[in-house]
């Protein structure tokens, strides 16, 4: 019954569930910790929930949708959300004031009660706030998400409820002593002690009851007679017993569903602060269109969207999603504070980015701007671009290259290929590698090689590659590889014995380089350009005569 | 024949109600024959019905014997046992209550305790002679106590008792009071109505509940006996409620001794059938043959198949061993068994097993064998070398005749001699001398005797003497069989086969060497 349900439609979030592997690696490649910063203002609570939050991604473009329906009303109600995320908050902050906790199991039943009794205390007039906040803001939110919840809330926690619970919770202390019935059992003993409802639980019930015609018999106990005190307790407790345990149960599911609706909310206001502030950078952001990720199978004779046939059902197949307008660094922004460049791209029906051009053109910048988008768009938020619409993924793994330098170490090498054999340990099809100067530890003839072989193993086991390199070797046998592919007449690749990739759609960025050398940190639509320029420098200046290898 | 008299007591152990068992010692016999083993084994789960004197005590004549039969066949039907073990049990929590009834002091407790054992009691008694109607009983002993039994529960003192006792229990169980736990001070009235809260409560929180939420329900353990606060709060109830308890005041003080000594007699008696009846059917199911044996009193051919040393049974079953079987029979004149054969070839076992069917078979119990004809004997007179006991020599010589020719006086033409190996170790001159005396003389008493030995001569002294021996593998004289046949003495005795395998007989030496 008392259920949050805001961050999926059907169940609460889990924040005891492990992270995925590489979410060190992928937080220091994409650049995450400044966006879980900026969305946490400070607080260390919901720095935790953000990052949980957006290392779980959906699968599901409906839990996506969901979610944004949710968090639209929170961007169009901020107050109201803040006055509603204070009501946990204020349960937590009482509990800790209060010294109350629940005792552990093996207590007594009336050491349990008294705790549980005290917290449900605590608890009646938030839950009358969370209903009332309810019936305030009921109409003005429009989210699934929300409207059952305050629903849920002004049916289950109406008035006459809450009086009868709070009518308990006063009996509960039992200012007048415990009434037990019992039974004789066999040998006349005690036994079925059970808990019994006093008359009237205000007034003096006991003397209006007691002065009945029916006789009355009592005894009191010794002061010292401290056997004679435990075993009383022990007969209180026995009746006791079963109502303990129901109004521990309760005040523990009801403690669980402050502790959730404080974690599920908090993802929320972490929204807002970003928000705020990418309004204060002017940077802009939208909700993003997810796709699913089924249907975007292998591309074995793929054409252009348009010419392929409706499905037996009538909906077109979806194919291979990625389109933007104005993506930018999320993460570069917020460090920079200020607007970034944004960049339009044109993806559909491409399973693999080349994007190549000079230094410090804003490859690897664009290289975090997707993995920030596809992540954030899976975790139900708005991303950092004016328009952004792709399938979603079972998974998002980085290759970087490691260090500043680009000296070539051999060993470093090495490193590399194993850090590419433990992504490929868990990455299933529908994935996406962010590949950025993979293997450039070593030269471009054989740093080709290993990535072509690595690159096309990918795209036919239906993984999606955006690939940031030097390599020249590398993008032009994928250029001739596409051409050939085109023309059927020509199936044989330059390098015969490999198996020439059919399943490769490529498409070719370039980081955009005015006549006069300056950047402009666009990246456009275009072909390698054959060497760097970076290099051709370096080559011209400290080895003249040394020959190039590869050349082509 | 034993006829049924109508009066109230019944035997299941004797026809002659009243028989005495009293019996303090063991007989003589018992260690010699390893049949105290046997009794500690059979009664020691039954500690509490005193079982030895019925054990120690054989009977005398053929009809109690076969009375006692005739029972146990009754009992070994499964569904009649299990009955009995019933009863047995509920008795057994009876005298539980009552003893604990000793160590109460609230007198309400105390009385409701005694109420609870006269429920139980009574119950038990309707059940056993419900459950014996339905049963094809046959021997007289059960029969002539299951008439008792239904007369017992038929009668008006017993049908008050147990119907007073019941509408007691009732009427206390139908009681409910209210008690008022308030700090220090405890109030007690009658309950009235009050409504159950805890059901009250746990339907307002329903709510609350969703998903598993482990229960803090503790399990209270099972509290013995009553603290001084329950014996006050009992004291009160009784004077809310005056009239039960007044009633049960009245009902139990006339009634502290409930339990029908008749009855009593058969709780303990049939564990005397019980315990043995345990025993055997372990062995049965290990393939051991069990069977009645026919006793006369007059006539001494004995026949015997596939009997066997049960105490030793008992012990080889826990390590998974079996026991060797063996035959032997007496006929017209014959009447005693000389057994010779090599050392640790079985001959001791047999000699015992031979006295432990007759005296098994005296208490009227089934005897380890196939199939069995025996005498019953008026005593049996065992005398079994006792090698630890080193005396001088010629001290233990006068010791152990002394005590034959004691047995001797005291033996009837009835009596039973089982000797095992005497006069090992004294001269072979006098071991002949005096096993000739000996055996003369228990031959003109005419008693039954088996006799272990290495004099061979005995074997053959007369038309009187049966020759049995101990066998070993022909193969191979180092491996005993256990089996003891009916056969001349070897002459050839044991070492002399040993030294013939190893071929240092005289004429395989003379052979041997050039």
């Amino acid at each position: 019954m008392m259920k949050v349900f805001l961050l999926y439609p059907d169940r609460n979030f889990d924040s005891k569930r492990t992270l995925p592997p590489f979410r060190e690696t992928l937080v220091q490649d994409l650049g995450l910790e400044t966006i879980f910063s900026a969305m946490a203002g400070g607080d260390k609570f919901i720095h935790e929930v953000a990052e949980r939050v957006i290392f779980d991604s959906l699968r599901d473009p409906a839990e996506i949708l969901y979610r944004q329906e949710i968090l639209k009303d929170c961007l169009d109600h901020p107050e109201s959300i803040q006055e509603l995320y204070r009501i946990p908050l204020e349960f937590l902050d009482r509990k800790r004031k209060q010294w109350l906790w629940f005792s552990p199991r093996h207590s007594s039943p009336g050491l349990i009660l008294s705790g549980a009794r005290q917290l449900l205390e605590t608890s009646l007039d938030l839950l009358r706030n969370l209903r009332k906040f309810a019936e305030v803001h009921g109409e003005a939110f429009r989210s699934r998400g929300f409207r059952r919840l305050f629903t849920m809330l002004r049916q289950e926690l109406d008035d006459s409820y809450l009086a009868t619970v709070e009518t308990h919770v006063k009996a509960l202390r039992f200012p007048n002593g415990v009434l037990l019935s019992a039974r004789l059992g066999k040998g006349n003993e005690g036994t079925q002690y059970l808990l019994c409802k006093p008359h009237n639980p205000a007034g003096n019930w006991i003397s209006r009851l007691f002065a009945a015609k029916s006789p009355v018999y009592s005894f009191s106990l010794h002061p010292r007679d401290e056997s004679g005190a435990r075993i009383l307790q022990d007969l209180r407790d026995r009746g006791l017993a079963k109502v303990a345990d129901s109004v521990a149960q309760a005040a523990e599911h009801i403690e669980s569903f402050f502790q959730v609706l404080r974690w599920e909310l908090a993802f929320y206001i972490g929204c807002m602060t970003l928000k705020d502030r990418l309004v204060q950078l002017k940077a802009p952001f939208a909700m993003p269109l997810p796709r699913p990720m089924e249907d975007c199978g292998l591309m074995e004779g793929y054409g252009p969207l348009k010419d392929r046939s409706p499905a037996e059902d009538g909906k077109l197949k979806e194919g291979r999603v990625l389109t933007a307008r104005g993506l930018y660094d999320l993460s570069l922004a917020l460090s920079l504070g200020e607007k970034t460049v944004g960049n339009d791209l044109d993806g559909d029906d491409k399973n693999l980015l080349v994007i190549t051009g000079p230094n410090r053109g804003g490859k690897t910048t664009f290289l975090r701007s997707l993995g920030q988008a596809q992540l954030l768009m899976q975790a139900g938020m708005f991303v950092p671009a004016e328009a952004y619409k792709a399938n979603l993924v079972t998974g998002l793994f980085t290759h970087f290259r490691r260090g500043e330098d680009r000296s070539m170490e051999r060993g470093k090498f090495e490193e590399e290929l194993q850090r590419m054999s433990q992504i490929l340990e868990v990455i299933e099809p529908h994935s996406f590698v962010l590949m950025n100067e993979s293997f450039s530890a070593t030269n471009e003839r054989e740093g080709s090689e290993v990535a072509h072989q690595v690159v096309t193993a990918l795209l036919e086991e239906g993984v999606k590659v955006a690939f940031v390199t030097h390599f020249y070797e590398f993008a032009r046998r994928i250029m001739e590889e596409e051409e050939t592919h085109l023309s059927p007449c020509q199936p044989h690749s330059e390098h015969p014995g490999l198996p020439s990739s059919q399943s490769c759609h490529p498409l070719f960025l370039v980081a955009e380089r005015l006549p006069d050398g300056r950047r402009t940190y666009r990246i456009k639509e275009g072909i390698p350009q054959k060497r760097s320029y970076g290099e051709d420098l370096y080559h011209k200046i400290f080895h003249p005569t040394v020959q190039r290898l590869t050349s082509v | 024949m034993i006829t049924q008299e109508t009066s109230t007591l019944v035997s299941i152990l004797d026809p002659l109600r009243g028989a005495f068992y009293d019996t303090r010692e063991p007989p003589d016999c018992l260690s010699d024959l390893n049949l105290d083993q046997l009794i500690e084994t059979v009664t020691g789960p039954k500690q509490d019905y005193t079982l030895k004197p019925y054990f120690w005590s054989p009977l005398e004549n053929t009809e109690a014997i076969r009375y006692r039969q005739e029972v146990m066949k009754d009992l070994e039907r499964p569904s009649l046992l299990s009955r009995i073990k019933e009863f047995a049990e509920k008795m057994s929590v009876v005298h539980r209550y009552l003893r604990m009834v000793e160590k109460l002091d609230y007198p309400y407790h105390r009385k409701g305790w005694i109420l609870e054992g006269i429920l139980l009691y009574t119950e038990a008694v309707e059940t056993l002679c419900g459950a014996l109607q339905h049963e094809p009983i046959r021997s007289e002993g059960f029969l002539s106590f299951r008439g008792w039994l239904e007369k017992y529960f038929t009668s008006e003192e017993f049908q008050y008792l147990s119907a007073e006792a019941r509408r007691l229990k009732e009427s206390l169980a139908s009681l409910r009071y209210c008690v008022l736990i308030d700090g220090g001070k405890v109030k007690v009235k009658r309950y009235e109505g009050e409504a159950d809260y805890s059901v009250e409560v746990e339907n307002t929180f329903e709510k609350f509940r969703q998903g598993q939420v482990e229960s803090y329900l503790i399990k209270y353990p099972e509290r013995t006996g009553m603290n001084h606060v329950e014996g006050k709060i009992l004291e009160l109830v009784a004077k809310l409620y005056p009239t039960p308890f007044a009633e049960l005041d009245a009902f139990v003080s006339s009634r502290e001794q409930f339990l029908d000594p008749t009855l009593l007699a058969f709780e303990r008696e049939i564990q005397f059938y019980i315990s043995y009846l345990d025993l055997i059917l372990e062995l049965k199911q290990k393939g051991y043959p069990f069977c009645y044996p026919a006793l006369s009193a007059t006539d001494k051919d004995t026949f015997v198949r596939e009997g066997f040393d049960l105490t030793l049974a008992a012990t080889l079953l826990k390590e998974g061993k079996v026991v060797v079987r063996n035959d032997f029979s007496l006929s017209g004149a014959e009447r005693v068994l000389v057994v010779t054969g090599p050392n640790q070839g079985g001959k001791t076992t047999f000699a015992r097993m031979v006295g432990q069917l007759h005296y098994l078979a005296s208490l009227g119990l089934p005897v380890p064998g196939r199939e069995a004809r025996l005498f019953l004997v008026d005593r049996i007179f065992t005398h079994f070398e006792r090698r630890e006991e080193v005396a001088t020599h010629r001290g233990k010589l006068e010791d152990d005749l002394l005590r034959i020719h004691a047995m001797l006086l005291q033996a009837s033409p009835r009596s039973l001699f089982i000797l095992n190996e005497i006069f090992t170790s004294t001269t072979l001159q006098d071991a002949v001398f005096l096993s000739k005396k000996i055996i003369t003389q228990l031959l003109e008493k005419d008693a039954l005797c088996v006799w272990v030995t290495f004099l061979d001569e005995l074997a053959s002294l007369s038309e009187k003497t049966v020759s049995m021996v101990a066998q070993v593998d022909p193969a191979d004289p180092t491996i005993r069989t256990f089996q003891v046949v009916r056969k001349p003495a070897d002459g050839l005795s044991y070492a002399l086969s040993l030294a013939h395998k190893y071929r240092l007989t005289y004429e395989q030496i003379r052979e041997r060497l050039p």
